[in-house]
């Protein structure tokens, strides 16, 4: 039971909002040292994790183009594109969005989009503007909301979107983990099973995001 | 052939020039601080192979002690003003968003044409690591072409990428720590303790309870690992093989499926998914560290409410 300390840690520290790192490197030494490991075996380990998984931080790459982009107003051209087009309600873009994002996860395209890639740059600067014409008097906090709500609406159309592609990590895992357990499964029959989950979160989201157009309509009324 | 050292190679070069700019950047209070927690990074991604698993978890509580101090501080990194940019904006018009293209099309393409070039019969790019190749290919095209048509100081590219890094913070290895952390638990045999106690907990014969044991468990188990893949096979191991397939005869394609789902809701309510929720909240400039996170979780728990339905509907 004592190596569970290390979610116990990592629960207490996120809830007390103290520096993540921190938490991170605490949690791994308790949770090693319990099972038993020497203190110096747990860092060992953790450094050798650390240099493996450098790909998880090697994709910020980007940053320089997106940063350049940005200093030619890329986001003001954004901003200005949706201005000037008045069926362009947040809703609608956020919608157009989900499901673009959804389409292309589903043929294994998920590098097209992203928070860096697309949100920062493009979506966010977009639902915000629109926002501003469906109501001029928004509050800074009204503001943040709608980006938040943008970056949430990456992660759901990837998300429910990237398991009907065949070759994904996550299909390839559950039939790698079926197999060993004597189940032989194809992918296909794994993938179409998340196409109703798909549809369920297209509507559920969907329809949650249509309602902030119906608030903002209200509210400039 | 041409691997991942690539894509490491061009990483370490740049963090080692926000190193640099940022020693000499007085606008920032912390300059002394932010520049060592950069050059370490410059040299874990240039030289992490040579310094040794202790070497490397060394490396890791220093830039741990500079960010857990605060001495990882912001700049103000020259960039155009905002007159600048509407202008700009205004003479270029859309034509700004084809630079964008770049990185996602180069991705695209390397992706699916890189398998095709070999030198000697060997393939040229490691066919595993070809979209992450891709990207670091693009991400060159990308600047080269910028710097041709719109003529920005040279330096640019590395001050511009530096404000965006400076305004993410410590939260740009929050992910590569979390994932690290998930081996030193696994090394720890977390999992299996969790599915143990999870085994334990449900009662026999009721369908409907199993199922939820199962979803609940499986996003539970994700929302403190971060990452459904590491909750997938202990929760199948504990309840979805055990249980819904062995003593209740569900369909195990359907559970596993449907399952690995359940726990992306989970996903979507969790700090521990930083590149999702945390880094995202940075990079637009949210207060609430959490806002992605309740931007989420009014469609993630009726999601979690569905899969369990499907599970319980299509598994029996």
């Amino acid at each position: 039971m004592w190596p569970l300390i290390g979610i116990a840690i990592i629960i207490a520290g996120f809830g007390l909002r103290q520096n993540p790192l921190l938490v991170v490197v605490v949690a791994a030494m308790a949770s090693g040292i319990a099972a038993g490991l020497q203190p110096v075996a747990v860092l060992a380990a953790f450094g050798k994790a650390f240099n493996a998984n450098r790909y998880v931080s090697a994709p910020w790459v980007i940053l320089p183009v997106i940063g350049l982009l940005e200093r030619a107003g890329l986001r003001e051209r954004a901003r200005d594109l949706i201005a000037g087009a008045a069926a362009a309600t947040t809703g609608r873009i956020l919608i157009a969005y989900l499901l673009l994002r959804q389409l292309t996860s589903a043929v294994g395209l998920t590098a097209i989009g992203g928070h860096a890639q697309t949100v920062r740059p493009l979506l966010a600067p977009m639902a915000e503007a629109a926002a501003a014409r469906a109501d001029p008097g928004i509050t800074p906090p009204r503001r943040q909301r709608i980006r938040a709500l943008a970056a949430a609406t990456d992660n759901i159309g990837m998300f429910f979107g990237e398991d009907i592609f065949l070759a994904v990590a996550s299909i390839l895992l559950i039939k790698g983990f079926l197999e060993s357990n004597g189940i032989i499964v194809q992918p296909l029959q794994l993938s179409v099973w998340a196409i109703p989950t798909a549809i369920a979160a297209f509507v559920i989201h969907g329809w949650r995001l249509l309602r902030l157009d119906r608030k903002s309509h209200r509210k400039s009324k | 052939m041409i691997g991942l050292s690539f894509l490491y190679a061009i990483a370490g070069v740049l963090f080692a020039g926000w190193a640099a700019l940022t020693l000499v950047d007085r606008s920032n209070p912390k300059r002394f601080g932010s520049a060592a927690f950069w050059g370490l990074l410059a040299i874990s991604f240039l030289a992490g192979d040579v310094l040794g698993d202790l070497g490397n978890g060394v490396l890791i509580l220093a830039l741990v002690a500079i960010a857990g101090t605060g001495n990882l501080g912001r700049g103000s990194p020259p960039t155009s003003s905002d007159a600048a940019r509407e202008a700009s904006a205004a003479a270029h018009g859309n034509r700004l968003f084809l630079p964008a293209l770049i990185v996602p099309v180069t991705a695209l393409i390397g992706t699916l044409g890189f398998k095709y070039l070999t030198l000697n019969g060997a393939p040229l790019v490691e066919p595993k690591q070809v979209t992450l190749v891709s990207l670091g290919l693009g991400m060159l095209i990308a600047v080269a072409v910028i710097l041709a048509w719109l003529r920005p100081p040279i330096r640019a590219p590395f001050d511009e990428g530096r404000r965006l890094a400076e305004s993410i913070g410590w939260a740009i290895i929050l992910p590569q720590m979390l994932a690290s952390l998930g081996a030193v638990f696994a090394l720890a045999g977390v999992g299996g303790i969790v599915g143990g106690v999870a085994a334990q907990v449900i009662p026999a014969g009721s369908v409907i309870i199993a199922v939820l044991a199962f979803t609940l468990g499986m996003a539970a188990f994700t929302m403190v690992m971060g990452n459904a893949f590491a909750a997938f096979p202990v929760m199948m191991a504990a309840v979805g093989l055990p249980v819904l397939v062995g003593s209740l005869h569900g369909n195990p394609v359907v559970i596993a499926a449907v399952g690995m789902l359940a726990g992306f809701c989970g996903t979507l309510m969790t700090p521990m998914a930083a590149n999702f929720n945390i880094v995202p909240a940075a990079l637009l400039e949210l207060d609430d560290r959490n806002a992605v996170i309740k931007a989420q979780v009014a469609t993630a728990l009726p999601l979690l409410a569905f899969n369990t339905l499907m599970i319980w509907g299509f598994a029996f």
